[in-house]
């Protein structure tokens, strides 16, 4: 274990050395993530400014649900985010050279597909989580103190087994990418906002099928002492880092199974 | 003439090539619709009326919105700026083809392709859960016209934003940064009308306003008579004006490109 991290560090630290040798472009780029990251919390803020609720949760509470989510995503997209090149190398048939080292490939993956711009992403949310956290009148209790810093990492296991699963598709698919978009990015944008608001269909879904509701929603819900959560009780945020243990053991056995399934392009 | 026409032709083509992907884009628009749409729904379970829309109008601009923004590029398109990085710019400029006419032309063949496999299926869906509006036949060719000028003002923009290449080589940055602020001025992430008043009159006055915003607008019969054609000539100044200064720019950046023999 000890060597693959290792291993895995050397790897990162030429992905960096690289990554510098386009300065400008680097520096754009990471202001870009953090941007981005940004404007999803601007959009927050320019619908508040409209109104005062959202599904009955006021704009410190959607923050919440923001900063939670935000890190989860940001987390995910920038260890576990890489698999979206696995449908790159699968279609240049370069998927060859994870399978022939002796370290796993989704780690391999990860490090040869390594964004240090990525980083750029966690900004905005912490610092909307740390300037909502106080405003929000949250009771802390040891408990509600637990369960910060566990729901952001189940929050990250959860967004990267969604990654992990939807981009294994492409193993027999090679290039529906796009699909895999639609969960992870579409996921990132559903969990910014109470569940709530969603059609029934599509809060279940998120709740059952594809446990997004559990990356913010049941988390953010018990920290700020809501009653009202749909789809059970807010205690239910203590389930959250089950079924980001689960989630992320059926993402891993998908992908050995798609991985299982690579052919190569033959030329 | 003929050989731009052909060039789209070709463009078009080559994304038929691409039939699992579109329909897996397809599907990320639909699913973003449905995102959005919920959300602006709960804006106007509060307020009946935002910014001169209703809750129709708010729904149907998500999902022409989503429709759209593969057919003007809102995410950017870094082909041109990839072959200026890896050299393979110096072909494209010894064609007996203007260099910015084709690429203009790749881009219209590629609109055509998404105007009907990405821009109808997420709106179709879409008018299963919500109350979507459809315009009046006499709005229709307006509203083709002013995508038409969306789709030129996008690619002038994505343009101008490539040629960073022949100074920096990797104009990714550069392409990233600019559609960011493009997508987001542009209505993308959340209709203009749902700024507060001051900012949404600045933005308007922004090229961005012209790749989104003012066609959905169109669509939805917000304008009529001759304000409908102001809209247009707005959109058309802005297409010209910055191809204009593509070309301007173009001029300069041919004469950096070094041919390395061996």
């Amino acid at each position: 274990m000890a060597e693959v991290l290792r291993i895995y560090r050397r790897l990162l630290g030429a992905r960096l050395r690289s990554e510098w040798q386009y300065r400008t472009s680097f520096a754009l780029l990471l202001t870009t993530s953090f941007l981005v990251a940004s404007l999803d919390f601007a959009v927050v803020a320019v619908l508040f400014g409209q109104v005062d609720a959202l599904a009955g949760w006021s704009v410190v509470e959607v923050a919440v649900l923001v900063g939670v989510g935000g890190l989860g995503f940001g987390l995910a997209d920038a260890f576990i985010g890489q698999v979206d090149y696995a449908t790159t190398h699968i279609k240049a048939g370069t998927f060859d050279q994870f399978l022939l080292r002796p370290l796993g490939p989704l780690l391999q993956l990860s490090a040869a597909e390594f964004n240090f711009r990525r980083f750029g992403r966690l900004v905005q949310p912490l610092v909307v989580l740390v300037i909502a956290l106080p405003r929000a009148g949250v009771e802390w209790s040891p408990g509600r103190l637990v369960l910060l810093p566990l729901s952001i990492a189940s929050s990250a296991a959860i967004f990267g087994a969604v990654w992990v699963a939807t981009s294994s598709l492409a193993f027999w698919t090679v290039d529906t990418q796009q699909f895999a978009n639609a969960f992870t990015y579409g996921g990132n944008q559903l969990t910014r906002y109470p569940v709530d608001l969603l059609g029934g269909w599509l809060r279940r879904l998120a709740t059952f099928v594809v446990p997004l509701a559990f990356a913010a929603y049941f988390p953010a819900a018990y920290l700020l002492g809501r009653t009202d959560t749909y789809g059970g009780p807010p205690a239910l945020a203590w389930l959250a880092p089950v079924v980001g243990l689960a989630a992320a053991v059926l993402a891993g056995g998908t992908w050995r199974r798609a991985v299982r399934h690579y052919r190569s392009t033959g030329s | 003439m003929r050989v731009y026409l052909e060039v789209a032709r070709t463009s078009f083509r080559r994304q038929t090539a691409y039939r699992a992907a579109t329909a897996a884009g397809a599907f990320t628009n639909t699913v973003f619709g449905f995102l959005l749409a919920y959300v602006l729904v709960a804006v106007y379970e509060e307020r009946a009326v935002v910014g001169g829309f209703d809750v129709s109008d708010a729904a149907t601009f998500i999902f022409v919105g989503q429709g759209l923004l593969m057919v003007v590029g809102l995410f950017g398109d870094n082909e041109m700026a990839d072959r200026i990085r890896t050299g393979e710019v110096v072909s494209d400029l010894s064609r007996p083809v203007g260099y910015q006419g084709w690429w203009a032309a790749t881009a219209y063949g590629r609109a055509g392709f998404h105007f009907v496999f990405r821009g109808i299926p997420p709106f179709l869906v879409g008018a299963l859960a919500f109350d979507l509006r459809l315009p009046a036949a006499s709005t229709w060719p307006w509203f083709l016209v002013s995508v038409a000028a969306a789709v030129a003002v996008g690619h002038a923009w994505n343009f101008l934003l490539s040629l960073w290449g022949f100074w920096l080589l990797d104009a990714r940055g550069p392409i990233a940064l600019g559609w960011l602020a493009a997508a987001f001025l542009s209505g993308m992430y959340v209709p203009l009308n749902f700024l507060p008043e001051a900012l949404a009159g600045a933005v308007r006055l922004l090229p961005f306003a012209s790749m989104l915003q003012l066609p959905v607008e169109i669509f939805l019969g917000q304008h009529t008579g001759p304000g409908r054609a102001g809209v247009l000539a707005v959109q058309l100044a802005w297409a010209a004006g910055l191809a204009g200064l593509g070309r301007l720019v173009l001029g300069r950046a041919v004469r950096r490109v070094v041919v390395h023999g061996g």
